[in-house]
C-alpha cells in the first residue's frame, strides 16, 4: 500500500463539553483519491471536516493535511485546501461572478486574474448564463455549484466537501458528482462526507463509515458492499396478510439472510445475483401477488442496520453536532 | 506512515501589505452589497431624518425658545447619537455572516484571521460618512448655520475615528450573541440610556445632581460637545481631547475581547 497520504489522522478526538463528537479516529486518504466518510447526522462528520480544514482544534490526537500538522501549521494547510461546507458560504447579495472574484482578490490575485479565474470557473460549472445574477436567485443546485466553485478559486490540492449534495434533487446531485470526478481526474484529493451510500459508492475510492464519532467500518466500496450486502431487495405483497408468509419463505430458502418486516414490506440485504430470480420463482409458485419487487443499493439506514444492528434516526434537518444525542435504537 | 508534503506555493503575499489588501477586499464586498441593495442606505437615513425633524419642530420651541436655536444646539448631538446607533449594524452583520457559514469559508482561506472583522468595520465607515452628510444636508435645508467647512470635515473625521473604536463593542456583541435580534436588544438597552443621559439633546446643567455627575463623564457628552463645537458653537479642544481618550480606552478594552471571543468561536 502506498504511504503517499494527503490526509492522515491519528486518534483524532473532539469533545464539546461532555459530548464526545469524535472519538479516536484514524483515517487516511491517498493523494489523488476520494475518501468517502459515510455516516448519519450527528456522527461527527462535520466536526472532523472542520478540524481538518483548521476551523477548529482537536481535543486530542493529531492530523496531517498535505503533510502539515493542522494545529501547528494551520497557516500552511490553508494555502492548499478548499472547503465547501454544509451551509453555503456564498454571499447571496453578490452575483456569482462577484462571489468568485471576491475570493480571488482575497487570495491576492490582481483584479484581472481574479476576473479571468471567475469566468473560467463559471464556465466550468455551467453558471456562465447566471454570472451576473445575485446568488439568492440561484436554484439549490446552482448555489452548491457556485459554493464548490468558490472553494476552487485558489486551485486547492486537497478539497473537503461536507455533504455537498444533501437536499439536492437527483439531477443536480448527478451534475455535482460529475464535477467532483473531473477534479479528481486533475489530481485533487477529496474528502467527502455523505449520508448516502450511493454517493460514496459513486465517488469514493475508500469509504469510512462513522457512527457516534467512531469509525465502525472501512474499505473500498466493493469490500464494504460485500460486507454489508450492498444491495437490498424490497418485497411488498399485495395482501399485507401475506407478509409473514413471504418472510418465512425467505428464511426457509436463504437461512443466512435476515429479512426485516417494516411498513408493509420486507427488506433484505443481498449480495448474490441468484437470490432475486430464485425468490421470484418461489413467490410465483406460491401464488403470492406482489406490488413491489425491487433491488436497489442499500440505504445508509440498511448499512447501519447491518453494521450496528440498529437504525439511524432520519432527521434530515438536524445539525450534525446537535443531533448526536437523539439517536435511538429501534427494534 | 509518512505523509506527502505539499510544497506551499510562494505566490501568496505575506505580511501587513497583504492584510491591508484583504481588509480592503472585505470592505469591497460590503460596498457591492450596498450597490445591489441600495435601499439599505434609505433605511439607515430614515431614522436620523425623522429624529432631526421631530426633535427640532416638536421639542425645539420649548427646549430653546425657538426651533432655530434648538436646531443650532441639537444637530451635533443627533449626529453623535446616530453615529453610535449605526455601529450596531456592524455587530448584526457579523452575527449574520457567522451563522450563515460565510466566515467558515473565510477561515479556510490563507488570509489574516482579523481581515473579515476589520473589513466589515472599515466598510461601515462609509455608512457613517453617508449619515453625517444626510443629517448635515437636511440641517442646512432647515436653516442650520454651519460654523465652517473645515469644522464639518474635522467633525466627520472625528466621528469616523470614534466610530472605528466603539464598533468593537458591537463586534464583541455580534460574535457572542446567538442571533441578530439579541445584538439589537443588547445595543438598544445600552445605547438608548447612554445617549439620552448626555449633553446630546439638553444642557446637562438642567439635570439633577446625580445625573449631572454621570452626564459630565459620559463619552456621548464629549462627542456631542465636539460635534457642536466644530459645527455650530462652543468649545472644541477639551471635548475633542476627551472624545479621543474615550475612544482609545474603549478600543483598548473591547478590541482584544472581541478578537478573543472570535477565536473562541473556533472550538
Amino acid at each position: 500500500m502506498s504511504t503517499d497520504n494527503a490526509i492522515e489522522t491519528e486518534g483524532l478526538t473532539k469533545h464539546f463539553g461532555d459530548l464526545v463528537a469524535l472519538d479516536h479516529v484514524d483515517l487516511a486518504a491517498r493523494t489523488g483519491t476520494v475518501l468517502g466518510v459515510l455516516g448519519p447526522n450527528g456522527a461527527g462528520k462535520t466536526t472532523m471536516v472542520r478540524m481538518l480544514a483548521t476551523l477548529s482544534q482537536p481535543t486530542a490526537g493529531t492530523a496531517r493535511v498535505g503533510g502539515y500538522d493542522i494545529v501547528k501549521d494551520g497557516a500552511q494547510v490553508r494555502t492548499f485546501i478548499g472547503l465547501t461546507g454544509q451551509f453555503a458560504g456564498v454571499d447571496e447579495l453578490l452575483t456569482g461572478e462577484e462571489n468568485l472574484r471576491f475570493i480571488g482578490r482575497l487570495l491576492g490575485m490582481p483584479t484581472r486574474d481574479a476576473k479571468a479565474r471567475a469566468r473560467e470557473l463559471l464556465a466550468q460549472f455551467n453558471l456562465s448564463d447566471a454570472a451576473e445574477k445575485p446568488a439568492k436567485a440561484y436554484s439549490g443546485g446552482m448555489r452548491r455549484r457556485l459554493d464548490l466553485a468558490a472553494s476552487l478559486v485558489g486551485r486547492p490540492r486537497i478539497l473537503f466537501l461536507d455533504e455537498p449534495t444533501t437536499g439536492l434533487d437527483p439531477r443536480a446531485r448527478g451534475e455535482l458528482w460529475g464535477l467532483v470526478r473531473g477534479l479528481v481526474a486533475d489530481g485533487t484529493t477529496v474528502l467527502l462526507t455523505t449520508q448516502y451510500l450511493e454517493e460514496a459508492d459513486q465517488l469514493a475510492h475508500e469509504i469510512a463509515v462513522i457512527d457516534h464519532g467512531k469509525v465502525i467500518a472501512t474499505g473500498t466500496p466493493t469490500q464494504l458492499k460485500a460486507k454489508i450486502g450492498g444491495q437490498s431487495l424490497r418485497i411488498q405483497p399485495e395482501d399485507h396478510g401475506q407478509l409473514d408468509a413471504v418472510r418465512d419463505l425467505v428464511a426457509q430458502r436463504f437461512p443466512d439472510l435476515d429479512p426485516v418486516v417494516e411498513a408493509g414490506a420486507i427488506t433484505l440485504g443481498v449480495n448474490d445475483d441468484g437470490i432475486m430470480p430464485a425468490l421470484a420463482a418461489d413467490l410465483r409458485d406460491r401464488g403470492i401477488a406482489l406490488t413491489e419487487f425491487h433491488l436497489g443499493l442499500s440505504s445508509l439506514d440498511e448499512v447501519f442496520l447491518t453494521l450496528t444492528g440498529r437504525r439511524t434516526e432520519t432527521d434530515d434537518d438536524a445539525d450534525d453536532e446537535g443531533a448526536a444525542e437523539n439517536e435511538e435504537p429501534v427494534k | 506512515m509518512t505523509a506527502a508534503t505539499i510544497e506551499v506555493p510562494v505566490v501568496r503575499r505575506p505580511g501587513p501589505g497583504a492584510t491591508v489588501g484583504q481588509v480592503l477586499t472585505m470592505a469591497w464586498r460590503q460596498m457591492v452589497r450596498i450597490k445591489h441593495n441600495p435601499f439599505e442606505l434609505v433605511d439607515l437615513s430614515l431614522s436620523p431624518i425623522m429624529f432631526l425633524l421631530l426633535f427640532v419642530y416638536v421639542f425645539g420651541g420649548q427646549m430653546a425658545g425657538s426651533t432655530s436655536d434648538y436646531l443650532q444646539y441639537v444637530l451635533g448631538g443627533l449626529i453623535a447619537q446616530n453615529a453610535i446607533f449605526l455601529t450596531m449594524y456592524t455587530g448584526t452583520g457579523i452575527n449574520a455572516d457567522l451563522r450563515k457559514g460565510v466566515y467558515d469559508r473565510f477561515r479556510s482561506l490563507p488570509i489574516a484571521r482579523s481581515a473579515p472583522l476589520a473589513g466589515k468595520i472599515f466598510a461601515d465607515m462609509f455608512k457613517q460618512v453617508w449619515s453625517i452628510v444626510v443629517m448635515l444636508g437636511l440641517g442646512l435645508l432647515m436653516g442650520f448655520e454651519l460654523r465652517s467647512v473645515a469644522g464639518a470635515l474635522l467633525a466627520t473625521l472625528t466621528l469616523v475615528v470614534f466610530a472605528l473604536a466603539i464598533s468593537w463593542i458591537s463586534v464583541l456583541m455580534g460574535v457572542v450573541a446567538d442571533s441578530e435580534e439579541k445584538v439589537q436588544i443588547y445595543a438598544f438597552v445600552i445605547i438608548m440610556p447612554l445617549t439620552f443621559t448626555s449633553s446630546a439633546f439638553v444642557d446637562i446643567n438642567t439635570m439633577p445632581g446625580f445625573m449631572q455627575a454621570w452626564a459630565k463623564v459620559n463619552p456621548v457628552t464629549h462627542l456631542a460637545d465636539t460635534m457642536r463645537g466644530l459645527l455650530s458653537f462652543g468649545p472644541v479642544t477639551e471635548p475633542l481631547m476627551w472624545t479621543f481618550v474615550w475612544a482609545a480606552a474603549i478600543f483598548a478594552v473591547t478590541a482584544p475581547l472581541a478578537m478573543r471571543a472570535y477565536r473562541r468561536k473556533m472550538v
